[in-house]
């Protein structure tokens, strides 16, 4: 039977592998049902730069591959890359206005890996300015829109906001904003994303995705434009778990290039997908029931707790004290980070340059032009918390406390947790205008049940739970051991099957 | 603690970042928006607790001290704003 080419986008990143495998149809016909899809959905403003002839030249290689039998395990699968991957010879820009034209003569190892497992590049996608937002609202590119319909309103009213300014669509999250976008919208099988405070697993949660901020040193750092060093991490978004195991399997491994990423085999991801949780312990911090908390969200939590105890699971109370704690500590870690790695912008070697009289002249205006106001912001809160007569009372203050949220951690799983469940955002998807305009702080509050996971360097997994009473999706995240992404895995899989897979928006956009 | 205006110069000028008078008070508020935030942290008790100075705990994998990268001029210059003869071109920096 004829597949159609629409039909293709539908597919999960499994399925597509499998039907080139059964030669259904081949990496050619898959690609172009993408790009042909993308060409229809610009409005989204999920891909910022797209690479339709790279995309073809791949697929013909993956084809032949897969003729002569020697296909390698992402052959021929199409992919979208979040613009803070170093691509070589494509546009690199972390969606800054600072580094405008930036062509890398180099290629990140994450994405090396995926090339060389046969993945095929769609282009380049949006999000926040240097992964700095929770909305993709900072990006220079302006706003991604998510594909999922604000409540109540009509495919025309929100053609109509996709053509003008976007505002009161739905965000997509950030800072991985246009991977998820372009997941849930079938505009890739799968994406690329990375995870300081949360850009993976809010994103995902608020589109109905799926995603996972893998143990810090699990993927390699290089060619990833750095935010903040000690709490990067390169993961995947996908429309399902299995599909994140997947990608992970060949994103993740050793790359002498990057000194914090471990040399350990990376475990067959997938066969973790649909193993027995039975006789795992499931955590529940007390301390992320918040006052006020979102009563759905509160609901969902519980109901995801019920889901892993009928699977078999054990579920526990447990105390992570230091919880409330690790919000304020991030907002003076990752602008302190910040502010160093991007000092490298100063419009000599790369990007924008405005010039100056004299050389600090030409640094000051070209990163007053070239940096965003929040990013602006971040750099100048890092330089201030980092200066003479203030960095131990700001930085080593919150760097102890750092040590505080990672012992808390520590315990719970020494008591016999296998992993912890939580929220994963405070609330549904917001709309794009509706936050942090007047107080940076709004936005920031967004990443409170993710940033812990950072702060400690382990490893969250979002997996979509169910919807909400307006019909917009929710998440619920999982907290793992470090280096135990497996266990995730299956617990993810677990819910994501409880709640069933709902289908994602009919493409209004176009 | 609040930052005054002079402050906010100053650290404009150690970040490097030019800013206009128009946009100081704004940055003030902003950045008080921030500290603010932050000052619940005072609060923590944190005596004996040693900073985090690495995520996982890992020896810094050493290597052999040999030149391993090189020879890429070209590549390295490819996207400079300005370069002549092989090298970046910035305003007169000695007089």
């Amino acid at each position: 039977m004829e597949t159609e080419l629409s039909d293709l986008t539908d597919l999960t990143l499994a399925e597509a592998r499998d039907g080139l495998k059964a030669k259904r149809f081949s990496s050619r016909e898959l690609t172009e049902a993408h790009l042909q899809a993308m060409a229809r959905a610009k409005g989204l403003n999920a891909y910022i730069v797209e690479t339709p002839d790279q995309a073809l030249a791949m697929a013909k290689a993956s084809d032949a591959k897969l003729a002569a039998g020697n296909a390698g395990p992402l052959e021929g699968l199409p992919i979208g890359v979040k613009d803070l991957y170093a691509t070589n010879g494509v546009h690199t820009q972390a969606c800054s206005r600072i580094l405008n034209g930036f062509k890398p003569t180099y290629e990140s190892t994450v994405t090396a890996h995926l090339w060389r497992d046969g993945a095929v590049m769609l282009g380049k996608l949006n999000m926040d300015e240097f992964a700095m937002g929770s909305s993709t609202e900072t990006s220079c590119y302006g706003p991604a829109a998510s594909p999922w319909l604000p409540p109540n309103w009509s495919a025309e009213k929100a053609r109509a906001a996709l053509a003008g300014d976007k505002r009161g669509l739905l965000t997509p999250g950030g800072s991985s904003g246009g991977s998820a976008a372009a997941v849930a919208a079938r505009l890739c099988l799968a994406a690329t994303a990375t995870d300081t405070g949360g850009s993976i697993r809010q994103p995902a949660a608020v589109t109905g995705t799926a995603g996972i901020k893998p143990t810090y040193g699990r993927c390699s750092r290089w060619g990833i434009v750095a935010f903040a060093s000690s709490l990067d991490q390169a993961g995947p978004l996908a429309r399902t778990v299995r599909d994140c195991a997947i990608m992970l399997g060949s994103m993740a491994g050793h790359d002498p290039k990057d000194s914090t990423c471990v040399d350990r085999p990376v475990p067959n991801y997938e066969a973790a997908i649909g193993a027995s949780i039975k006789g795992l312990t499931i955590g529940i911090p007390r301390e992320y029931r918040l006052d006020g908390m979102n009563p759905e969200i509160e609901a969902l939590w519980r109901r995801g707790a019920e889901w892993l105890r009928a699977a078999g699971a054990k579920v526990v109370d447990v105390s992570l004290p230091n919880t409330r704690h690790a919000l304020p500590a991030y907002y003076i870690v990752a602008p302190a980070e910040a502010s160093s790695n991007l000092a490298r912008y100063d419009g000599v070697r790369y990007g924008l340059r405005e010039p100056g009289g004299d050389i600090v002249e030409l640094y000051e205006n070209t990163r007053a032009k070239g940096f965003g106001a929040e990013v602006r912001r971040r750099l100048m809160i890092g330089t201030y918390v980092l200066s003479a007569g203030y960095y131990d009372a700001y930085y080593v203050r919150a760097q102890k406390i750092r040590t505080l949220i990672k012992r808390d951690f520590e315990i719970a799983f020494a008591d016999g947790v296998d992993a912890i469940l939580a929220p994963a955002t405070p609330s549904p998807a917001f709309g794009i205008g509706e936050k942090g305009s007047a107080d940076p702080v709004e936005m920031y509050l967004n990443d409170v049940f993710t940033v812990t996971v950072n702060m400690a360097g382990l490893p969250g997994l979002v997996a979509a739970a169910g919807k909400s009473s307006e019909g917009l999706p929710l998440g619920l995240q999982l907290i793992g051991r470090p280096f135990d992404e497996e266990t995730l895995f299956s617990l993810g899989h677990a819910i994501e099957e409880a709640a069933g897979r709902a289908p994602f928006p009919e493409p209004w956009w176009g | 603690m609040p930052v005054d205006l002079a402050t906010v110069r100053r650290i404009a000028r150690l970040a490097h970042i030019a800013i206009s008078d128009a946009e100081a008070p704004t940055l003030q508020v902003e950045l008080n928006a921030i500290l603010t935030f932050v000052e619940a942290l005072e609060a923590v008790d944190v005596t004996g607790v040693e900073p985090m100075t690495s995520v996982t705990p890992m020896k810094l994998p050493m290597r052999e001290d040999v030149v391993t990268d090189g020879e890429i001029e070209t590549q390295v210059l490819a996207n400079a704003p300005l370069a002549e003869d092989g090298f970046f071109v910035v305003p007169k920096v000695v007089e």
